[in-house]
C-alpha cells in the first residue's frame, strides 16, 4: 500500500540532495546548481500530482476521455522559464562576486571582508 | 537520482554542468512519462539547452575547480536527513499516486477539461489556461522573466565597447577559421531552428509548445549563430538597443491587450470583446499574448547570453593587460 506513494520519496531525496549540496558547499556556482536541483524536485512534485492513471496529454481528441490535469502544467512550464532567468541573475551576481573579490568560495570571501575592516 | 549524487561528489565545475544538461534531458524524458508533453518541452529546451550554456559561460569566467574543504559537513547532513524524515513523514496523508480521486483533480480541473473546447475553442487545454483562463498569472511571470533580464543587465553590461575592440576581433576570426564544417552546418541548420520556432509559437493552440518554447528555441538559434561567428558578428545582425525595446515590447503588448479588454468594458485579459464572436475574441487575444511572450522570452535570453558573452570579452581583455 505505501509503495503507492513513492513518488513523493522522489522529490524528498531529490530536494534533499540539492538542499545538502547549498547548506553544505561552499562554492556559490555549486550552490547554483543545488537550487537548480532544489527546483527541480518541485517541478517533479506538481507534474507528479497532476498524473490520472490512464489519463493521456491535456490536448484534447475524439476517442479519449480521460486526461491528466492540465493546470499544474501550466504553473510549471513558466516556472521552468522563469527558474532559468532568475538562475541566470544568480550567475551573473556570482560573476561580479569573482570580480570584486577573485574568489567564489564563500570562506575566502569573509576572509576578506574580515581583513577589510 | 544518480546523476544528482553524482553532482554532489563532483569537484569539477565543468563536468557538473554537464551533468546538469543530461538531468534537465531526463527530467524531460519523464514529463512526457507523465503526459505533461509542453512542460517537457519547454525542460528539454531551457535545462538541457540553456541552462547548461550559461554555466558553462559563468564557469568560464569564474574558474573551473571547487575548493574541497566543506563547513561541517556532518551537520549539515544531519540537518538534511531530519528534514527529509519529516517531509517523508507528511506524505503518509497524501493521495496515491495516480489516484483520479485526489482533490487536485476535483478542483477548478474539471471545468478546464469539459469546458474549454465552448468556452476557448482551443485543443490544447495547457495553452488555454495559460493564456486565457489564467493569463493574469502569466502576465505576471512574463514581468519576472523581463525584469530578471533587466537585472542582468544592470549587473553585467559593459559600458562602451572595450577599447581594443578589434583585437577580440581577430581573435575571433582566428578561432572561427578552425571550424570550418561546425560552420557550415549551423548556416544550414539556423534557418530551420527559426522555422521551427515559429511552428512552435504559431501551433501551441493545437499541440504541446507557445510563446515560452517558441521563445526559448528562437534564441538558441541566435546563441548557436553568436558562438560560431563571434559577438562582433552578431552585434552587427542584432543591435544591442534593438534587442531592448523588444523585451519590452513584449511585455507591453501583453498589458495593452488587457488594456484594450478593459477600454471596452470587460475584465483585464477579458478577449471576447476583441471580436465579435467570443470563441473568435479568444483566439485573437491567445495569439497576441503569446506573442508577446514569445518576443519578451526570447530577448530576455539573448540579453542574459549577450551580457555574459561580452563581459567575459571584456574581463579577459583586462587580464591581458594586466599581465
Amino acid at each position: 500500500m505505501l509503495l503507492g506513494l513513492y513518488n513523493y520519496w522522489v522529490v524528498v531525496v531529490l530536494m534533499m540532495v540539492g538542499f545538502y549540496i547549498v547548506i553544505a558547499h561552499g562554492n556559490l556556482i555549486k550552490k547554483i546548481v543545488g537550487l537548480s536541483i532544489f527546483q527541480t524536485s518541485v517541478f517533479i512534485f506538481y507534474i507528479s500530482m497532476a498524473k490520472v492513471d490512464g489519463g493521456t496529454a491535456p490536448i484534447l481528441a475524439e476517442q479519449v476521455s480521460q486526461y491528466s490535469n492540465p493546470l499544474p502544467h501550466v504553473l510549471i512550464l513558466t516556472a521552468i522559464v522563469v527558474g532559468i532567468a532568475t538562475t541566470a541573475l544568480g550567475l551573473a551576481l556570482v560573476v561580479r562576486i569573482k570580480e570584486a573579490y577573485g574568489s567564489i568560495e564563500e570562506e575566502e570571501i569573509q576572509n576578506k571582508d574580515n581583513q577589510d575592516c | 537520482m544518480a546523476i544528482a549524487f553524482a553532482i554532489v561528489r563532483m569537484k569539477d565545475l565543468l563536468a557538473i554542468a554537464m551533468l546538469l544538461g543530461i538531468y534537465g534531458l531526463l527530467s524531460a524524458s519523464f514529463f512526457v512519462a507523465m503526459d505533461a508533453v509542453d512542460v517537457a518541452f519547454t525542460e528539454a529546451s531551457v535545462g538541457a539547452g540553456i541552462s547548461t550554456l550559461l554555466m558553462l559561460l559563468a564557469i568560464s569566467m569564474t574558474g573551473r575547480s571547487e575548493h574541497p574543504s566543506r563547513h561541517k559537513p556532518l551537520l549539515a547532513l544531519a540537518v538534511v536527513i531530519v528534514t527529509g524524515s519529516l517531509l517523508i513523514y507528511g506524505t503518509l496523508d497524501m493521495p496515491y499516486f495516480g489516484s483520479a480521486e485526489a482533490p487536485i483533480h476535483q478542483h477548478v480541473a474539471p471545468r478546464y477539461i469539459n469546458d474549454s473546447m465552448q468556452e476557448v475553442g482551443m485543443p490544447n487545454i495547457v495553452t488555454s489556461v495559460l493564456a486565457s483562463y489564467r493569463a493574469f498569472d502569466t502576465f505576471g511571470e512574463v514581468v519576472v522573466i523581463f525584469t530578471a533580464g533587466m537585472g542582468v543587465l544592470a549587473l553585467l553590461s559593459v559600458v562602451g565597447r572595450p577599447e581594443d575592440a578589434s583585437k577580440i576581433d581577430s581573435f575571433n576570426n582566428s578561432m572561427h577559421e578552425q571550424h570550418l564544417i561546425l560552420r557550415i552546418v549551423t548556416k544550414m541548420l539556423i534557418p530551420f531552428i527559426l522555422l521551427f520556432a515559429f511552428y512552435v509559437q504559431f501551433h501551441g493552440d493545437f499541440g504541446p509548445g507557445g510563446g515560452f518554447q517558441a521563445g526559448v528555441i528562437f534564441a538558441s538559434a541566435i546563441f548557436l549563430y553568436t558562438m560560431l561567428f563571434g559577438m562582433s558578428t552578431a552585434r552587427r545582425v542584432i543591435n544591442r538597443s534593438f534587442i531592448e525595446i523588444l523585451a519590452a515590447s513584449g511585455v507591453l503588448l501583453y498589458g495593452s491587450v488587457g488594456v484594450v479588454s478593459l477600454l471596452n468594458g470587460k475584465k483585464f485579459l477579458d478577449y471576447s470583446v476583441l471580436a465579435s464572436d467570443p470563441v473568435a475574441g479568444q483566439h485573437l487575444g491567445i495569439l497576441l499574448i503569446e506573442l508577446g511572450v514569445g518576443i519578451t522570452v526570447a530577448s530576455v535570453m539573448v540579453i542574459i547570453f549577450f551580457n555574459f558573452a561580452d563581459r567575459r570579452g571584456f574581463t579577459q581583455s583586462k587580464e591581458s593587460k594586466d599581465t
